[in-house]
């Protein structure tokens, strides 16, 4: 198939309507907004919905109504816009509502800047909203896995019914780069006759809510949600490494500063480097086994982990790695990009430490 | 082959125009490409760029701070970006805008009046087409048919009068490079 040339915001919107979107609900913001320009000429044009909301509460609320008729809808936003929806992103969880929210990450807190940032990485796997519950999240490097991973998402949450999140940052989200539209693993999804979509003979009434006044009835309703979460640990986790079968060193990273890493990895190996790329590409369910067995092999000296925030993924990677080998941290935020030479300095640094 | 261009400018000067047709081009011919524009708080007047990436293998990041070639359309943005250019790298300068000169010596550097160019062809418009001229006669980065038939598909329709001008300016843009 040809490849085609997209902007990445764009092209999250193309995916979402190629994975069978039927309504997208969105606030524009900074660096996303071309996702719901795109979204308001191309939905209608498939006879679909698109809907700019009054705000980011509203939006993740019409995205909780529209998936409890059983539609599959979709949102994207940026940083501050995504820390508004977290209230809803609990309800779906424990109402087993599903839906795909796209986070074009910004550098924060508060409002900080529009450019580029990963601070949103607790926030994202750790649930964000209230109560025991967890997303998928999906981090793609480049634009291929971007639209790919965009479209897989959606049968991921109608699957585990559940939110899932694909987090880019606004580097993704502006950039252009050649993509091929080619056919997704699909899965098995089973009828939706949980929806509320009228009774129609049925001989119960569907009711979705997420008010469990009675504890020990909560106390089940959550005991069931963890196996899910467990079934998901255990089917969803995704990684990709490189040159780690004989890296003394092994960077960590994910998204955007993962292909910074490769850039530096490239040169260092030409300069006989031992150096491997470690990237989580689920960052919740997280590889950590993986990357537990990969920090027990000998030939493993350090870890680096390279960040656009000021440390966040590096608590799971303590966790995977378990003191079994050192581990630095290289992180800038608040919209600053890491540069190909100070990741290898770092590299190079931890070199001259282990000898 | 790995190439890392920075094309710079005022807003409205067509930078991101001449990264953008750097890429197309570059697909075109089979490459790996990238464009990854500047966003900030920009404002009309003031400057943008774009980071560009050509390469036969997969492309790793898509900024850099050491670029093989510098497209400047304008005096901040060759300011700005001459110290990130690699010794032996290409400098384009935009001579109808910048009257200053490269202050480096380890580069090859090129004074382009794209703008003067332009306006004799009819069009100022095709300014960033002149530059890209330049790009492909100073880089021998692709083919001028790949360019001509990129400019062809371009321009479309009602649209189509416009490629005589545009090829015309590839061509002028060419002859600039000695």
């Amino acid at each position: 198939m040809a490849k085609e040339l997209w902007k990445g915001n764009e092209a999250i919107g193309e995916a979402a309507v190629r994975a069978g979107c039927d309504g997208y609900f969105g606030y524009p913001i900074t660096p996303q907004s071309e996702v719901p320009e795109y979204m308001s000429w191309r939905m209608p044009q498939v006879g679909r919905v698109f809907l700019q909301s009054e705000s980011e509460v509203a939006t993740i609320n019409m995205l909780y109504g529209g998936g409890a008729a059983g539609k599959r809808v979709m949102t994207s936003s940026s940083s501050p816009g995504i820390a508004l929806m977290q209230e809803g992103f609990s309800y779906m969880a424990i109402s087993e509502v599903p839906c795909v929210v796209v986070n074009c990450m910004r550098g924060g807190p508060g409002l900080g800047t529009i450019q580029p940032g990963q601070s949103d990485y607790m926030q994202a796997t750790r649930g964000g909203g209230n109560g025991d519950y967890y997303n998928v999240v999906l981090a793609p490097c480049n634009m291929q896995e971007t639209v790919d991973f965009v479209q897989e998402a959606f049968d991921i949450a109608d699957q585990y019914r559940n939110p899932v999140m694909v987090v880019v940052d606004g580097l993704i989200g502006q950039m252009m780069e050649p993509i091929e539209w080619h056919d997704v693993p699909k899965r098995d999804i089973p009828p939706k006759t949980w929806a509320t979509t009228g009774k129609h003979g049925r001989d119960h009434t569907n009711v979705i809510q997420s008010l469990e006044i009675d504890p020990e009835s909560c106390n089940a309703t959550n005991g069931r949600l963890h196996q899910k979460f467990m079934e998901m640990k255990k089917n969803e986790v995704r990684f990709d490494a490189e040159n780690c079968d004989d890296a003394e060193v092994v960077v960590v990273a994910y998204g955007t500063p993962a292909r910074i890493v490769m850039s530096a990895m490239k040169e260092l190996r030409e300069e006989g480097v031992k150096v491997g790329l470690f990237r989580p590409i689920t960052i919740w369910p997280y590889p950590t086994e993986q990357l537990r067995k990969l920090a027990g092999e000998d030939h493993v000296k350090n870890f680096l982990v390279v960040e656009m925030s000021e440390g966040q993924m590096v608590e799971d990677v303590d966790f995977a790695v378990q003191g079994q080998k050192p581990i630095t941290f290289y992180g800038v935020s608040g919209g600053a990009i890491p540069t190909i030479e100070a990741i290898k300095e770092h590299v190079m640094a931890l070199l001259k430490e282990a000898k | 082959m790995l190439k890392q261009v920075i094309c710079a400018g005022f807003g409205g000067q067509g930078a991101l125009s001449i990264g953008k047709s750097i890429i197309e081009a570059g697909m075109a011919e089979g490459l790996n490409v990238t464009w990854s524009p500047s966003y900030g708080p920009e404002m009309r007047g003031g400057t943008a760029n774009c980071h560009v990436v050509l390469s036969d293998e997969p492309i790793g990041s898509p900024v850099f701070t050491r670029a093989t070639g510098l497209i400047a359309m304008n005096y901040p943005s060759l300011v700005k970006f001459e110290p990130n250019v690699v010794p032996g790298g290409l400098i384009l300068v935009n001579s109808s805008v910048v009257t200053e000169k490269v202050k480096r010596d380890d580069v090859r550097a090129y004074y382009i009046p794209s703008t003067d160019i332009a306006t004799e062809i009819g069009n100022i418009k095709v300014a960033n087409m002149v530059m890209m001229g330049a790009y492909l006669a100073a880089t021998k980065a692709f083919k001028v048919e790949t360019v001509e038939e990129m400019i062809k598909g371009m321009f479309t329709g009602s649209k189509a009068k416009l490629i005589p001008a545009n090829i015309e300016a590839l061509h002028r843009g060419m002859e600039c490079i000695k």
